[in-house]
């Protein structure tokens, strides 16, 4: 084991440079959403109905990035670039981030924050309902995003906890495809990424148990 | 955030409307016109083909109509640009570029049906019918959002005296141009297509039901619905079909393209009401065009006085 450790840091070492650069390059590229929405917001440019504009954008991006987090470690797998999971973290944060503006638009500029309408939207609304549990269930995980938290739930814990953020994702998908009100081609597209990612999951489960107990498989035909 | 409002934009000042309308004769216009002079352009596009009153952006001569509001317009800018016309595509921003060269010229409009006159008329004789009218109206999208559009256009019952409805006509089924060359969204089943859309007989007779041809005191831009289209104030604006090609006087409902979709979610009435919810949404209030503040929807978009009586006894939550 210490071996082992030993080698991780030292290719921690070597690989330090251009991970950190890719880093700066992903904030970069994730913060772009926001930052162009924020520009044309202050330019006149988001169009005959900004506030509706701000709302989609936001909701895009936090699916759009969900369903990138939820590609690396299917990629990690496959390509067996290990280094790929440090980006995980930041990625799936970002997710979180445009999900708090979106959802912060819609509690702002669509309900000026009036609780009681706030409360019964969310109960009358399957799309709003499901559109929140979707962000309550990133909440935990935002939160337990910490290498201490890690530490402090033991890694087993933390795992199962973060399995949420298929739920979360799942739920994400079926807000967007309740909300639309006829071109369903985006919200498809969205789905049908989502079946693969969440598939490969399955799948290698599946592999997984064969794996551990051949004899068992075999002898049950 | 720092939310900028839209400037108010008079027609006026979107000049070259003509120009653009048709970039490849603003291009051969401006060929010509080598030394880039933009008047020399404009009478280049103007000899290479005649404009007649079908062409968008020409000026309309109407009278002041007694339907009106007080209320702050829509900028133009917005009405052309926002539009939910799924014939060129779902997406609100693409009508604008892809109506750009949609032909309006010739175009007839076939009349028919349960009426005395059946008759196909050529757009400038339909014009022609009556004294086109400049009419402010508010218009709710069933979406919760909202505008104020000066349209110009003369009551659809000028038409319905003309042709001659028989004792059998209860119903006014419209019809959509079908022309996927033009019409890109045609292409994708999203609707059933054509686009139809219906209204019963006393509401199509109703002064306020508009055979529309022009707003901005200018013929119709194409992603407006161009040539000719009908605007009915008080129902949700997918019951305002546009390019319109076929009229029909039916004795039963006609199917309308929502309805035939969603029909628990786009009823044939379709009037205006805030006490009635989308099944997905609230129709309570709605976001007025350039402002930040959402308003309450108002019973029949504010026409209660004028329309209400023709659904006396009716249960407005069934027949939605």
């Amino acid at each position: 084991m210490p071996e082992r450790l030993h080698s991780v840091k030292e290719s921690h070492v070597r690989r330090f440079g251009w991970i950190a650069l890719l880093k700066v390059v992903l904030w970069v590229l994730c913060l772009s959403p926001a930052g162009l929405l924020a520009w044309k917001a202050t330019h006149d440019e988001l169009g005959a109905n900004p506030l509706s504009e701000i709302t989609l954008s936001t909701g895009h991006w936090t699916l759009y990035l969900l369903l990138i987090t939820l590609a690396v470690s299917p990629l990690r797998k496959i390509t067996g670039l290990n280094w790929l999971i440090r980006f995980r973290r930041p990625l799936g944060l970002f997710a979180f981030f445009y999900g708090c503006l979106h959802l912060m638009t819609y509690l702002w500029f669509d309900k000026f924050f009036d609780l009681h309408e706030i409360v019964k939207d969310v109960y009358k609304r399957p799309f709003i309902t499901v559109g929140m549990s979707a962000w309550l269930l990133m909440l935990p995980l935002a939160l337990t995003s910490t290498a201490g938290s890690i530490r402090r739930l033991g890694g087993k814990r933390w795992q199962t906890l973060h399995r949420l953020v298929y739920a979360s994702a799942i739920a994400g998908v079926i807000h967007f495809w309740w909300l639309v009100k006829r071109d369903l081609t985006r919200p498809e597209r969205m789905a049908a990424i989502l079946v693969v990612l969440l598939g490969f999951r399955i799948v290698q489960r599946m592999l997984a148990l064969r794996e551990q107990r051949p004899a068992a498989v075999i002898q049950r035909g | 955030m720092l939310i900028k409002k839209p400037a108010d934009i008079p027609s006026s000042e979107i000049t070259p409307k003509s120009v653009y309308m048709n970039r490849r004769q603003f291009i051969t216009g401006a060929t010509v016109a080598a030394g880039g002079a933009l008047a020399a352009a404009y009478t280049v596009s103007e000899l290479t083909e005649p404009s007649t009153a079908a062409e968008a952006n020409t000026k309309l001569s109407a009278v002041k109509s007694k339907y009106d509001t007080d209320e702050k317009q829509t900028p133009y800018k917005d009405i052309t640009n926002y539009n939910n016309f799924y014939e060129f595509s779902t997406d609100k921003y693409g009508p604008a570029e892809l109506a750009r060269n949609f032909r309006t010229n010739p175009w007839q409009v076939k009349v028919g049906g349960a009426v005395g006159q059946k008759k196909t008329y050529d757009l400038d004789s339909l014009m022609k019918l009556a004294t086109l009218e400049d009419r402010i109206y508010r218009l709710r999208c069933v979406e919760g959002w909202s505008m104020v559009i000066p349209w110009v256009g003369f009551p659809f019952s000028n038409l319905i005296n003309q042709v001659q409805p028989t004792s059998k006509a209860k119903y006014v089924m419209f019809t959509t141009l079908w022309d996927p060359g033009q019409f890109p969204g045609q292409r994708a089943q999203v609707l059933d297509w054509p686009y139809t859309e219906g209204l019963r007989m006393d509401e199509a007779m109703h002064p306020l039901t508009l055979l529309t041809f022009g707003l901005y005191g200018e013929t119709l831009p194409n992603q407006d619905g161009a040539p000719v289209r009908i605007v009915v104030p008080w129902k949700y604006g997918f019951k305002s079909i546009k390019s319109i090609v076929k009229i029909d006087f039916v004795g039963s409902e006609p199917p309308t393209a929502w309805n035939k979709a969603t029909p628990n979610e786009y009823g044939f009435y379709s009037n205006v009401n805030p006490n009635v919810d989308h099944p997905r949404w609230s129709q309570a209030t709605e976001r007025r065009i350039g402002e930040f503040l959402k308003r309450k929807t108002l019973m029949f978009n504010g026409y209660g006085d004028q329309v209400a009586s023709m659904y006396n006894g009716m249960d407005l939550k069934k027949y939605y």
